[in-house]
């Protein structure tokens, strides 16, 4: 379970990212977190595994305060947690084998790790996940010859095999077509389900957010302005979060899912 | 405003106004005559007879140049074996100190950007400021003359250089990369190793095959100081005005630094 | 992607491919490179003794960076900073008024073939003879002195700046050249409004690099006689006065500093 309690991040500009927020994420849950840019959704994601480090509140993750812990510490609970970026974030020059197994690279020692002479079992699982996100055959390609769906894949699968209690998502789709964006979606969603993790996903595509996710949490300002199932967003919702716009064109689809979900239950 | 009316009213554009066109030509005034004043200094030091009667003393030099003393060649494979040595073993000197220098100065990867990345740069700017020659001059004074001091001349001049390109490089990385490696847990040196070092490797190699062309250009000179290789030669040659022999030397020299930029474009190349 | 290629994956080990796929080639790479690092190495003889001997005079130039002589030489070295420095400026200038019509006729895309051909072998021997030898072959024809210097930096700079000028025409917009001469504009006018602007920055950035460069190179040129700080320095090394050495080099390192900082603001203003 991840628990934030007053979470509060101010830049040394002077911005305030974050105000006091607090959340619970149950195990096993995925929830979307949407809001306009600059709303702190970055941050938020990032003072979990403290990539940025949080003003004051606390972060804690299965029962372990994150904010209090020293280097060692910290390295020990970014392995319970994947990220996923959202321009994928592979090193380009690596091949795709080493982009997945540096997800290992908390477990194992830096000259095993310098030599790539990662541990059998974690190769084994390499492989395993690569078969998993469809690309075995791509093993000893570099990540730069891939394209743009087969990258976040790769992103993916390096985030799952740290065998994390948590995947940190930061706009997963952000960069793909809507085909690949659905696709991916439904890859991080089912490896959720199949896994039993939580995850918490940035995400701007409010229709694709509401198609696949169980909960969805508003960030306005740096403060929740909504907390609830996907079937409770309506217009006003939507207009509290991002401001006065026309909305239908946006929701609609949910709409026709819902009906599609009320036929298949009658 | 660069629009000014004239006397019956109509308006005459112009691309500056008076006060910008009149710095500009007090600029222009300035620049000639420091100009003129340094060609004046220039003028004083020279013997002007020398030079009206240098292109007789060219044609002079030139007759007696021609042609090469193929025969001296016998002589030359020893020292151009040392001037290839010093050109490539000084670089390798280089980078070996190069690539911490390079880690500490840059701003994203120096453990203390108030304390450590001053004294980096300092020395990349010391070691860069001075010509290898005087490298050279220095630890001939200092280790004796031969090929190992122009070896370190080589190494030492070339510190700066490489650390200065290298250290850009990383400063130029994409850091999602570092930070999807960090969040992995990953300790600095993993971080290091996986997500900062890949990404200035290519970086990296382009620099050495540089700086290796530009050495071999400079070992080639550096026996005009004592250093050892083919620049022994060539003064020992100039000293007894053996121009024949000077004349097979530079084109040896020519010859050898082709071939150096030839070398060095295929591989690089092959690397990128 | 079937299983079974991840059955046949599963359990065997995983290495990174090598660089180079082909081994032999690898191979023969690296017991190449071996077998010249020792064949280098081993012909390289150290005199040990020597460079013992040699190590404290090492410390002392050492200390004497800490301890500089500006004094009592200072007049030598006043003479030969200014004639560095006088020499670093004319060769500057006149090696870039001359590089401009040399760089513009090495490039393809504006230059006949002809004029084209003519400039880039000026390109190419400058570029291919040192400083120094081209220096020691002019001291020999004009004499020693400031002169010799001058012609070979302005040499030197031809090569240098002509060279990256062509290939900054080379690689400019068309598109901004073809509207100006849509205009039916003459030939200098197309330089001036097509090709100008759009070089400019670039060429003043060079500039102001080619001008550390030089004053660098000037410091070296006294060695063989042409004048500048070198010879100052080169008396100063045989005579194993290191803290007037010291004192020169300081000079030079701040001199090129500044000359950088000077450069980036310029470069800056210019963008």
């Amino acid at each position: 379970m991840l628990e934030l309690k007053k979470l509060t991040k101010t830049y040394r500009t002077g911005d305030r990212a974050l105000h006091e927020v607090d959340l619970i994420v149950p195990n096993g849950q995925v929830m979307a977190l949407i809001g306009p840019s600059g709303a702190g959704k970055s941050t938020l994601i990032r003072c979990i595994n403290r990539l940025v480090e949080p003003t004051s509140g606390s972060v804690i993750l299965d029962g372990t305060d994150i904010t209090a812990l020293g280097s060692t510490g910290l390295r020990k609970m970014r392995r319970k947690m994947g990220m996923i970026f959202q321009e994928y974030a592979l090193v380009e020059r690596l091949t795709v084998m080493e982009n997945v197994l540096s997800g290992r690279l908390g477990y194992v020692g830096f000259w095993r790790s310098f030599l790539r002479k990662f541990p059998q079992s974690d190769v084994d699982e390499a492989f395993r996940l690569l078969d998993r996100v469809g690309l075995l055959a791509m093993a000893d390609k570099r990540a730069d010859e891939l394209s743009g769906g087969q990258r976040q894949r790769v992103g993916i699968a390096r985030a799952l095999i740290q065998n994390p209690r948590l995947l940190l998502v930061d706009e997963p789709t952000a960069s793909l077509d809507p085909k690949t964006s659905r696709q991916i979606m439904r890859l991080i969603c089912e490896l959720c389900a199949e896994r039993d993790l939580a995850a918490v996903i940035n995400i701007h595509d409010v229709a694709l957010a509401q198609m696949f996710v169980e909960r969805i949490v508003g960030l306005k300002a740096g403060e929740l302005a909504f907390d609830g199932k996907p079937t409770e967003m309506g217009e006003d919702v939507l207009t509290r979060i991002y401001g006065e716009e026309d909305w239908q064109a946006t929701i609609r689809k949910v709409d026709e899912e819902e009906v599609e979900a009320e036929v298949a239950a009658q | 405003m660069p629009v000014s009316t004239s006397p019956d009213g109509a308006k005459i554009w112009q691309l500056r106004t008076r006060n910008q066109t009149l710095t500009r030509w007090a600029a222009y005034l300035v620049a000639v005559a420091i100009f003129m004043w340094c060609w004046q200094r220039i003028s004083e030091a020279t013997t002007w007879f020398f030079v009206w009667d240098a292109p007789r003393i060219a044609a002079d030099i030139g007759g007696r140049a021609w042609p090469p003393r193929w025969s001296y060649m016998d002589n030359l494979w020893g020292p151009l074996w040392d001037t290839l040595n010093m050109a490539t073993l000084g670089t390798l000197l280089a980078l070996v100190m190069a690539v911490p220098i390079a880690f500490l100065a840059a701003r994203n990867t120096t453990p203390s950007a108030l304390f450590i990345r001053p004294v980096a740069l300092f020395i990349i700017v010391a070691t860069r400021s001075i010509n290898s020659l005087i490298w050279a001059l220095l630890l001939v004074a200092i280790v004796g003359p031969g090929v190992f001091a122009g070896l370190m001349a080589i190494a030492l001049r070339s510190i700066g250089f490489c650390a200065k390109l290298l250290y850009e490089a990383i400063e130029e990385i994409d850091e999602k990369q570092v930070e999807a490696i960090t969040a992995t847990g990953a300790s600095r040196w993993q971080v290091m190793a996986f997500g900062i070092v890949p990404q200035v490797m290519p970086a990296f190699a382009g620099i050495s095959v540089f700086r290796w062309d530009i050495n071999i250009r400079e070992s080639t000179v550096l026996g005009l100081v004592g250093a050892g290789g083919i620049g022994l030669q060539l003064q020992s040659s100039l000293n007894t005005l053996a121009w024949p022999q000077v004349t097979l030397i530079l084109i040896v020299i020519l010859a050898a630094v082709l071939v150096g930029e030839w070398v060095s474009a295929k591989v690089r190349g092959a690397i990128i | 992607m079937t299983t079974a290629t991840l059955e046949a994956r599963l359990g065997n080990g995983w290495k990174k491919p090598p660089f180079i796929p082909n081994p032999a080639l690898r191979w023969s790479l690296f017991i190449g490179g071996l077998i010249y690092l020792v064949l280098a190495i081993s012909s390289i003889d150290v005199n040990w003794t020597r460079v013992a001997e040699g190590l404290s005079r090492g410390w002392a130039f050492v200390t004497a960076f800490f301890n500089p002589d500006f004094v009592s030489r200072g007049g030598d070295i006043w003479d030969g900073i200014l004639e560095s420095i006088i020499i670093t400026i004319t060769s500057t200038v006149v090696g870039i008024a001359l590089s401009v019509p040399i760089g513009l006729g090495a490039a393809r895309n504006i230059a006949p073939l002809p004029v084209y051909l003519v400039c880039r072998a000026i390109v190419a021997l400058s570029r291919a003879l040192n400083e120094i030898i081209v220096a020691i072959l002019l001291v020999a024809i004009f004499g020693f002195g400031p002169l010799a210097g001058f012609l070979t930096l302005s040499f030197a700079t031809i090569g240098f700046m002509s060279k990256l000028l062509a290939e900054d025409i080379e690689e400019m917009s068309k598109a901004q050249a073809e509207a100006i001469r849509a205009t039916g504009s003459s030939w200098l006018q197309w330089i001036n409004y097509g090709v100008q602007p759009q070089v400019m920055p670039r060429l003043i950035g060079l500039s102001m690099y080619r001008l550390d460069i030089n004053f660098r190179e000037s410091a070296v040129l006294g060695l063989v006689g042409a004048g500048g700080i070198g010879a100052t320095l080169n008396t100063a090394f045989d005579r194993y006065e290191f803290d007037t050495a010291a004192a020169i080099l300081l000079i030079i390192i701040v001199t090129v500093m500044a000359l950088e900082y000077l450069s980036g603001i310029i470069r800056a203003k210019v963008q």
